[in-house]
């Protein structure tokens, strides 16, 4: 288990990838920028243990804040609230500072 | 209800004339598997189901109605659900429980976008509506509008965190306690966190006869 790349506070970048089979990263916070809250915890990779593999070592879980403007550019409102999602380390990057 | 029973119900199907969807298929068709290949015994498979079924979201109004009385046990609640909750008596299961606490100005809500995650062991079966395609893709997009259709409505100035759960591990609101209930015993607390509170879809209120006027949500202002 090697220890976090990202630190609380960090802004990332979710990899737009599409592989195909089993994943938990949801479509709408792909290629989508967050600030990082923290590890939760550390966990198997769901993308191998659902086809019968351990999922070993286990990968870091983070807690990302994607702001509503930053998920649905288009919609109007609800200015301060945000969506935080689980998140495994493979689909975060370290987003450039200012980029959106 | 008003007018319930002024029209005629349409003859309820029987279970067995209901039409068996894929889903339903397969569930069968993989419990099956498990039990001929010895994976599971019967008294296994029904002993879970059971010990899921006598779950309610009365354990989770219990821990919250700790946590209200008691700092310490709140601070315990806050870093592990699952721990705090042992503490009561109540098996929460092996899957991390993490609560999130409404403040002045923060209101968490609960979703998984991905399919229908939800701390069964703590609060019980989750109800239909979560597991719905509204509830799931709507709540992320515009949580201010599915609140409101769930009868919350929050000032502009409140911040909505919501929260997806998409790996294993699952989330508890720990909602505000409302002014007025100085004084009252763990149980009559309890008793006014619904199961929507845990969700985040609701948040407690007084009785209506313990009311002066229509209610504000504790802690939005």
């Amino acid at each position: 288990m090697s220890p976090p790349r990202f630190p609380a506070g960090a802004r990332v970048r979710v990899r737009a990838l599409h592989p195909p089979g089993h994943c938990r990263t949801p479509f709408y916070a792909r290629g989508r920028c967050g600030v990082v809250l923290g590890v939760i915890d550390h966990q198997p990779d769901p993308e191998a243990r659902a086809y019968g593999r351990d999922g070993l070592p286990p990968l870091a879980v983070y807690r990302v804040r994607f702001e509503r403007a930053e998920l649905w550019p288009n919609d109007e409102g609800g200015g301060r609230d945000a969506v935080v999602v689980d998140l495994f380390e493979p689909w975060l990057e370290l987003a450039a500072e200012g980029t959106r | 209800m008003r007018g319930h029973h002024d029209h005629a119900h349409p003859h309820r199907p029987d279970l067995e004339d209901l039409p068996r969807t894929y889903a339903m298929l397969l569930t069968d068709a993989v419990a099956s598997l498990l039990l001929a290949k010895g994976i599971v015994t019967p008294d296994e498979l029904r002993a879970t189901l059971e010990t899921i079924d006598s779950r309610s979201p009365a354990d989770g109004a219990k821990v919250v109605a700790r946590a209200w009385v008691d700092r310490d046990f709140r601070a315990r609640l806050l870093a592990d659900v699952n721990a705090a909750a042992a503490e009561l008596g109540i098996d929460a299961g092996g899957i991390p429980i993490r609560a999130l606490e409404n403040r002045p100005g923060l209101h968490n809500v609960v979703v998984c976008t991905l399919c229908s995650c939800y701390p069964r062991l703590l609060l019980g079966p989750p109800p239909d509506w979560y597991k719905s395609r509204a509830y799931r893709s709507r709540v992320v997009r515009e949580p201010r509008a599915v609140l409101a259709e769930f009868g919350l409505v929050l000032p502009e100035e409140t911040e909505i965190l919501v929260h997806d759960s998409t790996a294993e591990l699952r989330y508890l609101v720990l909602p505000g306690r409302p002014p007025g209930t100085e004084g009252w015993g763990e149980a009559e607390l309890a008793a006014i966190v619904t199961r929507d509170c845990l969700i985040g879809t609701a948040v407690p209120r007084l009785p209506t006869a313990q009311r002066n006027g229509p209610g504000v949500a504790p802690g939005a202002a």
